[in-house]
């Protein structure tokens, strides 16, 4: 296993050069790479994610950082059969959690759209466009607020 | 139109795998819309997690699959040994491949025996179940018990395998690999059984890819695509097998997949006993672990696909936010492509094709 991250930075460059004021990198590891970017430009960025090979979305995670009074989206992005098989791109949003939309990236993966209907459940986190935003775990008649959101506790843990 | 049409529920009582149900809308014997309703054994894995220290998580974090229990351990310990800085030592690799590919055969076999009754074959439910015993047996060696093993832990395994092993391990492989052959002649390639499951159910390769397909589902549609080979976790890359890879996307396909996987399987441990360097078999430290501050994301190849676990710790015993991404809920969006404009009898055929596993998508 190979512990450079040169190839991570090209291909890091590759976006940047297209993306320059748009997009904020995290950090490039060894295999991982992660850049945020803002709602407005993600589908543009993710639309050019998966022209350069990355088609397949292996998870979508939300969080809530109620500290900041915001909520983090992110697509964990494989590439299935090509040269970029053993990379895992990351990319994140942020958005306020008065009002948490963002745009559904259905579109661009169809294989985020599961992901992306669990994680408006388990946290309100609205994408705009996606066909199904409806119940998918949860109890039919579920009148409490999402649970993964941070002040959702656990009966007698906290 | 709507006056001609059934709709029809399947489940939610147990299927073979677990609480599920299938919303399908018949037009005669032809189905012509599907809705896949999971979540009837939901227990929230994830809420768990967030109150839980690294260790107190793995026993509860294989419940959702405990058919394939160090399948769904395997990312999680990889994702945790990265933010606790504890790496495994080398003859630990080799002891959890040993045990992950224990346990992909287990969880094949009791695939193979639900899948012989769903296409009505009963005697592939009695041998797969039967035989599975003795991977039962040489998992208990190892671990102690024989479904829940909770033997991975970050930063090695729990305790090093017993010195009969090897050789108890070597002979159930080699009978195993004969008796696999007669498995071939009365089921895979029965003239019934080919009937009910060529051609039925097609899976193409671009679509298996844009839905989001992974493990034998994806590789029976013709996509040579596996963690342990496109991403070499835990000295895989040490050990010389093949992915099977069928090219139909038919039900018949996934089947020949996961029958290629049981040979490849016991390929594996057989390496893996051969290569297994001496020395400890856990890294540990003393005290509450801690994890660094920053994320981990970490994927494997289970029995049914990619496992993978996104890892958020801000410093404290517990994980921040633990995200499982499992297999079995990717196929969620299959379903609704392979069963439309499919017979109402083709249903369990497909649907137990996948490998769906309903605990493990509701989480």
């Amino acid at each position: 296993m190979s512990l450079t991250t040169e190839r991570e930075r090209a291909l890091l460059d590759k976006i940047k050069a297209k993306f320059e004021d748009v997009i904020k990198e995290k950090y490039v590891k060894p295999k991982r790479i992660r850049i945020d970017v803002s709602p407005q430009k993600i589908f543009e960025v993710a639309s050019f994610l998966k022209a350069l090979g990355f088609n397949q979305v292996a998870s979508v995670a939300g969080t809530d950082y109620p500290s900041s009074n915001e909520m983090e989206v992110v697509y964990h992005i494989v590439a299935i059969d090509n040269e970029l098989r053993d990379i895992v791109f990351a990319l994140g949003e942020r958005v306020s959690r008065d009002n948490p939309i963002v745009p559904s990236l259905t579109d661009v993966w169809k294989s985020a759209s599961y992901h992306e209907q669990e994680t408006y459940e388990m946290l309100g986190i609205k994408f705009e466009g996606h066909p199904r935003l409806e119940r998918l775990l949860l109890p039919e008649d579920w009148a409490d607020i999402p649970p993964l959101r941070k002040e959702f506790k656990l009966p007698g843990r906290e | 139109m709507a006056e001609r049409t059934l709709t029809l529920s399947i489940g939610p009582q147990h299927p073979g795998a677990g609480h599920f149900r299938l919303i399908v809308v018949l037009d005669g014997d032809i189905v012509v819309d599907v809705k896949p309703d999971p979540g009837y054994v939901h227990r929230g894995a994830e809420k768990m997690a967030e109150y839980r220290t690294y260790i107190q998580n793995i026993p509860h974090l294989e419940r959702p699959v405990i058919i394939d229990s160090s399948g769904i351990l395997f990312p999680y310990v990889l994702a945790s040994e990265e933010l606790l800085d504890l790496p495994p030592p080398p003859r630990a690799q080799y002891i959890r491949i040993i045990m992950a590919e224990l346990n992909r055969i287990i969880s094949h076999l009791y695939w193979l025996g639900i899948y012989g009754v769903f296409v009505g074959h009963t005697t592939m439910f009695l041998w797969p179940v039967g035989d599975r015993e003795l991977f039962i047996d040489l998992a208990q060696m190892i671990a102690g018990a024989r479904v829940t093993f909770a033997f991975f832990v970050p930063g090695g395994v729990r305790n090093d395998i017993p010195d009969d092993f090897p050789d108890k391990a070597i002979k159930v492989c080699n009978y195993y690999e004969k008796r696999l052959k007669e498995y071939e002649k009365i089921f895979f390639y029965n003239p019934l059984v080919l009937k009910r499951t060529q051609g039925v159910g097609i899976l193409k390769r671009e679509d298996a890819i844009e839905l989001g397909a992974t493990g034998p589902n994806l590789r029976g549609s013709g996509v040579k695509s596996d963690v342990r080979k496109d991403e070499p976790y835990s000295s895989y890359d040490d050990i010389d097998f093949e992915i099977p890879v069928y090219k139909d996307g038919d039900c018949w396909s996934r089947c020949m997949v996961r029958l290629g996987e049981l040979y490849q399987s016991m390929n594996i441990i057989k390496q893996a006993i051969k290569k297994m360097p001496s020395g400890p078999v856990k890294n540990a430290k003393r005290g509450v672990l801690k994890g660094i501050e920053g994320e981990a994301f970490a994927r494997t190849e289970s029995a049914r696909g990619t496992m993978a676990y996104y890892i958020i710790s801000d410093g404290k015993p517990y994980p921040y936010r633990l995200k499982l991404s499992v297999p079995s809920f990717r196929c969620l969006s299959l379903m609704k492509h392979l069963l439309v404009n499919q017979h109402v009898a083709d249903i369990p055929a497909i649907y137990w094709g996948l490998d769906y596993w309903p605990v493990e998508a509701d989480k």
